[in-house]
């Protein structure tokens, strides 16, 4: 558990990053909290000829809200945001997911943005970007790119980020009012990361039509997904229990389910249904 | 006297722990210290058909590489101390580098010495190792059915041993009314203390002398087998086990690495440092359990056991490790009728060669697993008999007034009131109101279970006579010097070497007690061969027991002594004097006294003593216990499972124990949660995986669910004391009790809260998608 020899180097700001990410030749890794990366190196599963790192840049740090969208810093810790007032006040599941991440000392040092940009299938904030229509905010070479969250998970570990860009921030739109949300989180016993974790929005009207729903999962499979048909089935239903029940029984069907030690694919898909019905009853209920 | 045993003192070995003050192993820092790596295979079973190592040497900083073939001439295969006779047992000792062949993932193949750790990590990358790979065995079932592969060609079928005790006529299971049966797994687990191993040794050319810190459990057990396989004198090995973080058994074991450390010091002449990473620790210090048992038990109608057989078919991993042999034979066999007069017991143990990571002790060793099949079948018995678990626990435990009682397999459970004490955890935990709720609860569709482990346990190890007898390579009496200074202060010296269990504390508040000083003025130290004379260690729930009575020992030796000399100062006989509260007084005329510290200063200086009592103030005892201690106790859980997930919420935990004598409550009920922390970690989560070519599966934290505290609800603990009469504390160990209560009665919960749906048994650990695919099979078949 000793990782290969690498260089070591910290940017002062985002330019910084991309010119020594390039200057890198593609050996660079940027590091943020190092919670990811770090085990990896250790593992020899990743070997970086040079650490780029980027927490000094305080341009990437903070909660703010820009029109109906809550933008966080991709240097935000998952402390920061479990108690950011505006996390609290306008999007309060992301607190509720942030403060399920790992413990005390994770979420002191891990950040959003490296949640995000690594990619774990089994890290929390994938499903809650997915039920919150998040977007993800690049710097690169070419300048400034914004790519919605659906477009920017490929499969376990892998994004469309080009090697040479920084994610600079995620911006998670705030759901409309009278709306409720959820995540709820399987713990692995071991890892303590997402066996299944499901976050759901959802509302509906005064005659108890559903008028809107989102539901992402992570941990089930390859890949944070979204449960597209089983929003599908529930948007203009009632929102009853045998609809609910309905709904969630196809909420592994948009997903591949995958298979550890701990839990088989027939088992993680057998918790997305009962999960996907616990957070739906939660919200729509 | 000032009363300080029993009271709960916080330890006095913590605050220099929790501020980072500790002295591990990896905190020794020595002038030209060089580190090692260790290059380990990546196959089961593979032979070796060349290692070339050229690359690795050529990288800068590296000092020198060792092959198998480089050291065999070296170094001597580490023995294992525990040859249990009777069973015809093949030893197959641990080589220190594999040099033909390979028999488990992870054996060590080679080592590098570099200048320093990272340069050592980078050369295991650089030597390259040929191997054929051949088919491999994993599990012990397997292993010993004709058509397995073979790892030793001098152990047909891969039977170590086949050990035997007891016997059960035929008649009785013939003629039972009631016979049940049933086979249960005792799933591999690893006991993963927070330090891993490691080593670090200098060799001093001049003098000859070789000083090897490392992470021990037993110095002197170390001492005496490396000195062994490295060929160096007793005198000449000093062994020091520093702080030690943790050992639950797995440190107890002599391993290669250490001595390949100790070598590689010899050879270069500079120390040599090693410290074993996480990932190494869950590929090459022992595992622990890996036993098929098969139960059964003859009984009758209304509830009596009668007799009790076992079969228990146990892995050994590819070697035998230093106790691998008698964890599931003695450790085991002698205590398969549990906590009942049962008339007839009957244990066999088949130990099989396979190629996975050796097993040995691991906190309990053999008890957890004789614990939990027996009072697996006493719930599955009074299940069959539609009784109520704790009904037929009252109609069989071991009746108050019929101490010593000695078991079928000759073991002298020695005080105790079962009765009281089980009948004091039903009390605590409401078990009528509990039936109740749980009555209510399935009428609700929720799963409500309530387990009972009523155990007893074989500790306190060991009576020399007994060692000798059952093939144990070295005494279990224990060592305590107690050392009176000038000043007044105490060092006490002992041959137990605790690594977490509190005897800092509990030691000086019987020696605080006993002279009528502060604890402050007490320090305990251990661990080092060239201090203390002789010592076998601290495991089997021993060090109270058997080193606390040498200490208690050795303590009144001092005062016989001081007594002599205080009355010669106060010109009286020793009749006459009276010691309490730190002072020796002349019965009728307390003003005539000396203190114990004007004594220590009498004594130490020597300048008038009385006729034929010699300078200085020191007791030693070499303390051999004339039989075992039996902690026993009563455990209750609840369980509540999810029926959607399978997932079991532990809502209640109740253990009552009497671990004899209780020195300190505090570091008595700490003792309790850790053991009760794995042992719930074993029922629940807690799993060692390979795959069927004997890749590890379960190597990191990732994979490998250790509890965490909030997996656990408060724990409720009490305890009855019944001073044990085998020591002068009247203790009786507790460190072993959770590990070999709470399986049982964690299991016993679940399967009562699965009974609507007809599960008889699960395999450890009850993981919750195998707790739903029951259910799923329950829900069918109605
Ligand atoms: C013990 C433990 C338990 C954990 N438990 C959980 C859990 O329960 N749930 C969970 O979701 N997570 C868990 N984590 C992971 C933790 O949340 C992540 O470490 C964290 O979110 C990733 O952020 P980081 O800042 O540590 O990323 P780093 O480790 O620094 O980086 C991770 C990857 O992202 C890249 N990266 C980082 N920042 C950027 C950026 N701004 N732009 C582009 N690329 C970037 C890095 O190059 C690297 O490839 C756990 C981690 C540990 C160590």
């Amino acid at each position: 558990m000793i990782p290969v020899s690498f260089d070591y180097v910290r940017a002062a700001s985002i330019p910084e990053a991309i010119q020594l990410l390039k200057n890198s030749n593609g050996e660079g890794k940027l590091i943020a909290g190092g919670h990811s990366l770090v085990p990896l190196m250790k593992f020899r599963l990743s070997n970086p000829g040079t650490l780029i790192d980027i927490s000094d840049v305080n341009e990437m740090k903070g909660v703010g809200i820009v029109g109906s969208r809550l933008v966080v810093g991709a240097l935000t810790t998952h402390a920061e945001v479990a108690e950011d007032t505006a996390v609290l006040a306008h999007l309060p599941v992301l607190a509720e997911a942030a403060k399920q991440i790992g413990d005390m000392q994770v979420r002191n040092k891990g950040t959003v943005g490296g949640n995000i940009a690594h990619a774990d299938p089994s890290a929390d904030l994938p499903a809650v970007a997915l039920a919150l229509d998040a977007v993800v905010h690049l710097t690169g070479e070419d300048g400034e790119e914004k790519v919605p969250i659906q477009e920017f998970l490929l499969g376990p570990f892998i994004t469309s980020l080009p090697e040479t860009s920084v994610v600079t921030a995620i911006s998670f739109a705030v759901p409309p009012a009278g709306t409720q949300s959820t995540y709820l989180k399987y713990f692995h016993p071991a890892s303590g990361y997402a066996v299944v974790g499901v976050c759901a929005v959802g509302g509906k009207t005064a005659e108890g039509l559903v008028n809107h729903v989102r539901i992402g999962i992570t941990g089930a499979g390859d890949c944070a997904f979204r449960t597209e048909q089983a929003e599908k089935f529930l948007f203009g239903k009632p929102a009853t229990l045998e609809n609910i029940k309905q709904a969630a029984s196809l909420a592994a069907a948009d997903g591949d389910m995958g298979e550890d030690l701990f839990a088989s694919s027939e088992y993680r898909a057998h918790l997305c249904k009962v999960y996907t019905e616990r957070a739906l009853r939660k919200v729509l209920g | 006297m000032t009363k300080v045993v029993g009271k709960p003192l916080k330890r006095k070995e913590d605050p220099k722990l929790i501020t980072g003050n500790g002295q591990f192993t990896d905190d020794i820092k020595l002038t030209g210290m060089l580190y090692m790596a260790v290059k380990r295979s990546q196959h089961a079973h593979a032979r070796i058909k060349r290692i070339s190592v050229d690359a690795a040497l050529k990288l800068p900083g590296v000092v020198a590489v060792y092959t198998g073939k480089d050291v065999q001439d070296k170094i001597k295969p580490i023995r294992s101390i525990w040859l249990v006779p009777g069973c015809d047992l093949i030893a197959k000792d641990r080589v220190p580098l594999a040099v033909d062949k390979v028999n488990y993932t992870g054996e060590a193949v080679a080592v590098v010495i570099a200048e320093s750790r990272y340069l050592a990590s980078d050369a295991l990358d650089l030597i390259d190792v040929v191997y054929e790979e051949l088919p491999a065995v994993v599990h012990q079932e397997a292993a010993i059915e004709g058509s397995a592969p073979v790892i030793y060609n001098d152990v047909p079928g891969n039977v170590a041993f086949t050990w035997k005790a007891g016997e059960v006529p035929e008649e009785v299971f013939a003629n039972a009314e009631v016979v049940v049966k049933q086979r249960f797994y005792e799933q591999r687990v690893a006991a993963n203390p927070m330090e891993t191993r490691g080593a670090v040794a200098q060799y001093n050319p001049g003098s000859g002398e070789l000083t090897l810190w490392c992470t021990s459990q037993n110095p002197h057990i170390h001492r005496l087998q490396y000195s062994e396989a490295l060929g160096i004198s007793e005198t000449k090995l000093r062994i020091i086990a520093p702080d030690v973080g943790g050992g639950f058994g797995a440190k107890i074991a002599v391993y290669t690495e250490e001595a390949l450390a100790a070598f590689a010091a010899m050879d270069l002449k500079q120390p040599v440092k090693w410290i074993e990473d996480r990932q190494e620790h869950f590929l090459a210090t022992s595992h622990a359990r890996d036993q098929v048992i098969t139960t059964e038990l003859a009984g009758t109608k209304d509830g009596k056991i009668l007799a009790i057989r076992t079969r228990n078919v146990a892995s050994l991993g590819a070697y035998l490790s230093t106790m691998g042999a008698g964890v599931p034979t003695i450790d085991f066999g002698l205590m398969v009728t549990g906590a009942y007069t049962i008339p007839y017991a009957q244990a066999e143990t088949i130990g099989v060669y396979t190629n996975t990571t050796p097993t040995d002790a691991y906190r309990g060793a053999g008890k957890p697993e004789a614990s939990y099949q027996i009072e697996r079948i006493v719930s599955l018995f009074a299940e069959k008999i539609g009784m109520d678990p704790v009904e037929v626990r009252r109609k069989n435990l071991v009746q108050k007034g019929s101490f010593p009682y000695t078991n079928p397999m000759g073991c002298n459970y020695d005080s105790g009131d079962y009765q009281k004490v089980l009948e004091q955890a039903l009390e605590a935990a409401g078990y009528a109101g509990l039936r109740k709720e749980q009555e209510e609860a399935r009428k609700n569709g929720r799963l409500l279970g309530i387990g009972i482990s009523t155990y007893v346990e074989l500790c306190g190890l060991g009576p020399s006579a007994v060692a000798g007898a059952i093939g144990f390579g070295g005494g279990l009496y224990e060592n305590c010097t107690v050392r009176v200074h000038p000043s007044g202060k105490v060092t006490v010296l002992t041959g137990a070497s605790p690594h977490g269990q509190g005897e800092g504390t509990t030691f000086a508040q019987v020696v605080a007690e006993k002279f009528g000083i502060p604890i402050e003025d007490v320090e305990l130290f251990h661990g080092d061969t060239h201090m203390i004379s002789m010592g076998w260690g601290t495991y089997g729930s021993r060090t109270t027991p058997v080193a606390g009575g040498a200490l208690a020992i050795a303590a009144d030796r001092v005062i016989e002594k001081a007594i002599k000399i205080a009355a010669h100062e106060l010109e009286v006989s020793p009749e006459e004097l009276k010691f309490e509260d730190g002072a020796f007084m002349v019965k009728g005329d307390p003003d005539k006294k000396r203190t114990f510290k004007e004594i220590a200063w009498s004594a130490n200086n020597a300048w008038n003593l009385p006729a034929g009592v010699e300078p200085a103030l020191e007791g030693q005892c070499f303390f051999d216990p004339p039989d075992f201690v039996y902690p026993f106790g009563a455990h209750i859980c609840v369980v509540e499972v999810d029926p959607d997930t399978g997932v079991v919420d532990l809502k209640k935990y109740v253990s009552v124990d009497d671990v004899g004598r209780i020195l300190n409550p505090l570091i008595v009920e700490g003792q309790v949660h850790g053991g009760l922390a794995q042992g719930i970690g074993q029922a629940l989560w807690e799993q060692t995986v390979y795959s069927e070519k004997g890749q590890l599966l379960s190597g990191t934290f990732m994979d490998y669910a250790m509890p965490k505290a909030k997996f656990f609800p408060m724990i409720e603990s009490s305890f009855v004391e019944s001073p044990s009469p085998v020591n002068p504390l009247g203790a009786k160990g507790v460190g072993e009790t959770g590990t070999t209560a709470a399986p049982s009665a964690v299991v016993n919960a679940v399967m009562d809260a699965l009974k609507p749906y007809g599960v008889v048994d699960l395999e450890m650990p009850l993981t919750p998608e195998k707790v739903w695919k029951a259910i799923q099979k329950g829900r069918a078949v109605k």
